[in-house]
């Protein structure tokens, strides 16, 4: 634990809002119908392997890529496909989706049976063949992380189960109801990539994870359970990498190029279920809450359900919606429309009522610094406002306004309520888009 | 269980709300930070209050209802946005009031008031935008214009029209006369400006802004050490040079106005030690016996440079002319 005396990485003292972790997960009953995105990973979207009037079962191959960084999409549910269309998502953006028609059999795909592994690349296959992806939030094909280049110098595993964002709770209830699958999560990754070391991360607002989590591992010694102070953004992927292992993944760089794998742990207990059984990613555990849900839950539901199911789920709006969130509410995407389906990396959805929504107007910069100290790389996101308003390229690149992971804090922080990351976000698209110009 | 998706679809559409993330914000606001601010100088404004009377609460009441009457008509004239709600100008009015002696007359403490808002301020864009600070300008201003009755000092407990007496610097200037004790000097019985001689009160004020996180430590550190061991190298008495004159004021609540300080920690460590050495070479070498204010104001001009000198290193970031690895 030596390392933990080191400095650690600042941030915002958000608050917690936990109110759904003591609420098991339950399974949504099946809806009528499912639209399943095509664009449920970072990279390029999959094409549909379906067409209008197939029918499909659980765990049938639907959507899949030639590209590198991609992972297959199963259909969640047996039925009819009803249409392969387009849909606009919260960003502007069409996407391709397969909507199906379920036939409430769950009829189960032929063929599927726990994968046949015995070395690294059949693991690297067979989780590229399970359409995993990185559950946290960001949704990276989980089988690249698993292929590192330099796979010899990997050592390092840091499961992360900070779960940082307020409200979310599905982490936590996936360490309390399924400790089995991650340890054999745990045990398949060490084994076939060959890891030697294992952090858990855990924040110290889930006492009782971490005393689960430190029971079960007590007697493997490569397995340590590390505590995190509580302070928003202990959970990305840079921060926890610095405050489990005080390795510093740096500009350009990925976690395998210091040694490290970093899994958030719903995804390292997937792979243990996986490996188990050989059913696809086709249903995911979401935390439902906010003050317009009217029973905030932790819900099991197939991928592609869509959120007027789940919120119906869970007893339908108390108050009118006024902001629907994807994702937490530092870094969550806000969507216009509650017929948006759930996607594989989702972990939340957060529903607020016009008395929650926050509304203010930008005032002056009162040059207070708190943008600066709140961020955990300690970047100047005012400085960086003012540049990018000047178009000062070169200033841009000098402030390194690349490194933003957009989390969050300054906006949070700011006393004159500026929108501080969302212009970091735009200055970053100024400074690719003036270096691609060269 | 299942609902009709597009019934509700058409329910919902309209009414649902899209900004960019984070969808939640801490409460503080700049009203927040100027009104504790405010309740930081409360012990000050007791000591004055006990030491030169209730004139220095008039007026206190005085220069910060002029500030704010000052910027509300600027931005009424000019027709920009008000901004008098932040309360910002009531932080200068109370610092300007405490920067006078309680003798000076109230209408030159208003002309002061108006200098530091209209000219120095608003003129200049406004709250965060201003190069210089505005209380200390002012006071520059009216010592300047007025010397006279800007250096006009009473003795504590004693009547407004009372003689004049001597502060403890310039006692050391001239080498004449009997210093207060170190005691008096700390709990502020002593010739001064109204609001700067507690030395106590002021520490204690600070060290509240400091724990609220209103104000980072590095400024007052700095400044108050830096005094120390400039009035050390210089042959001055180092314990007077940092309980006397406005250092304590000055380097909690002048030096760390937030428009006109380095944002960095390593600007505001560089910005502190300037104020000192020049503090204490004016008040050594030159003819003005305190040296406070100008010093802050001559680092003022020196902000923009210490901060774009002193930008952060982010975590992990890498520098092209750099090829060695760095840490965090």
């Amino acid at each position: 634990m030596s390392f933990l005396q080191q400095k650690t990485l600042s941030g915002a003292r958000v608050k917690h809002f936990k109110n759904t972790e003591n609420c098991a997960s339950v399974e949504i009953p099946l809806p009528k119908e499912v639209c399943i995105s095509m664009s449920q990973h970072m990279g390029p979207p999959c094409k549909p392997t379906v067409a209008k009037g197939d029918s499909v079962k659980v765990g049938t191959l639907i959507g899949d890529s030639d590209a590198f960084l991609s992972a297959p999409i199963h259909s969640s549910v047996s039925g009819t496909v009803k249409d392969v269309t387009e849909l606009v998502t919260s960003n502007g953006a069409r996407t391709q989706v397969v909507i199906i028609e379920t036939d409430g059999e769950q009829a189960v795909e032929e063929g599927i049976q726990p994968p046949v592994v015995s070395n690294h690349p059949e693991f690297v296959k067979a989780i590229r063949a399970s359409g995993l992806v990185g559950l946290g939030g960001a949704g990276f094909p989980t089988h690249i992380k698993m292929n590192p280049k330099n796979l010899s110098e990997v050592d390092t595993l840091v499961v992360n189960a900070a779960e940082c964002e307020p409200y979310i709770t599905s982490d936590y209830r996936t360490i309390v109801e399924r400790s089995q699958d991650i340890l054999d999560g745990i045990e398949a990754i060490k084994k076939y990539v060959g890891i030697s070391q294992v952090k858990i991360a855990v924040e110290n607002n889930k006492p009782q994870a971490i005393e689960l989590l430190r029971r079960l591992t007590a007697e493997d010694p490569s397995i340590e359970v590390c505590s995190l102070r509580s302070i928003y953004p202990k959970g990305a992927e840079k921060v926890t990498t610095y405050e489990t292992t005080g390795r510093v993944i740096q500009e350009g760089m990925l976690p395998s190029d210091v040694g490290v794998i970093v899994e958030n742990v719903t995804t390292t207990a997937f792979i243990g279920q996986y490996m188990r059984t050989g059913m696809p990613l086709v249903s995911k555990c979401l935390t439902v809450d906010g003050d317009a849900i009217a029973e905030p839950k932790n819900v099991i539901v197939p991928v592609g359900t869509h959120y007027a199911d789940l919120v119906a789920f869970c007893g339908g709006y108390k108050k009118p919606p006024k902001k629907m969130l994807m994702g937490g509410p530092m870094m969550g995407i806000a969507v216009f429309d509650d017929a948006y389906p759930v996607l594989k990396n989702n972990n939340a959805l957060l529903v607020f009522s016009a008395e929650k929504v926050y509304v203010s107007e930008e005032h002056a910069c009162i040059r207070c610094g708190r943008c600066m100290s709140a961020c955990p790389y300690q970047l100047m996101p005012r400085q960086i406002e003012v540049a990018a308003k000047n178009n000062d390229i070169e200033k841009l690149k000098k402030l390194k306004v690349m490194l933003c992971m957009e989390c969050g804090c300054c906006s949070y922080v700011c006393p004159a309520k500026r929108n501080l990351t969302f212009s970091n976000k735009l200055a970053k698209q100024q400074l690719r888009a003036a270096t691609a110009k060269k | 269980m299942a609902t009709n998706v597009t019934e509700n679809q058409a329910a919902v559409a309209e009414k649902l709300m899209i900004t960019p993330s984070p969808h939640v914000k801490d409460s503080i606001d700049t009203k927040q930070i100027m009104l504790t601010v405010v309740a930081a100088l409360i012990p000050a404004m007791l000591a004055a209050i006990y030491y030169f009377g209730f004139r220095t609460l008039i007026m206190t009441a005085v220069s910060a209802a002029a500030c704010v009457v000052f910027e509300y008509l600027f931005n009424m004239v000019t027709k920009r946005e008000q901004s008098i709600g932040d309360c910002s100008a009531i932080v200068t009015g109370v610092i300007l009031a405490f920067n006078v002696p309680v003798t000076l007359p109230i209408w030159m403490l208003i002309f002061g008031d108006f200098i530091a808002i209209v000219v120095v301020k608003c003129l200049f864009g406004g709250i965060g935008c201003n190069f210089a600070n505005p209380a200390a300008t002012a006071r520059i201003f009216l010592l300047v214009s007025f010397a006279g009755q800007m250096t006009h000092w009473i003795a504590p407990h004693s009547a407004i029209d009372s003689v004049a007496t001597a502060t403890p610097l310039s006692i050391i200037a001239s080498g004449e006369g009997t210093l207060p004790s170190v005691m008096d000097m700390l709990l502020g019985n002593r010739g001064g400006s109204m609001g700067e001689t507690c030395a106590l009160a002021l520490i204690i004020g600070g060290v509240f802004l400091i724990w609220k996180g209103i104000i980072y430590w590095q400024i007052p550190v700095s400044v108050i050490a830096s005094v120390f061991v400039f009035a050390l190298l210089f042959g001055e008495n180092p314990v007077y040079a940092i309980l006397s004159g406005g250092v304590m004021i000055g380097a909690f609540f002048m030096a760390t106005d937030y428009s006109t300080s380095p944002v960095t920690g390593k600007g505001k460590i560089v910005f502190g030690i300037g104020i000192g050495f020049i503090t204490m070479v004016i008040r050594t070498f030159c003819n003005y016996p305190e040296g406070m204010s100008f010093a802050i104001l001559l680092m003022n001009i020196l902000t923009p440079h210490i901060d774009s000198l002193t930008i952060n290193k982010p975590f992990g970031a890498v520098f092209e002319n750099k090829s060695k690895k760095e840490g965090a």
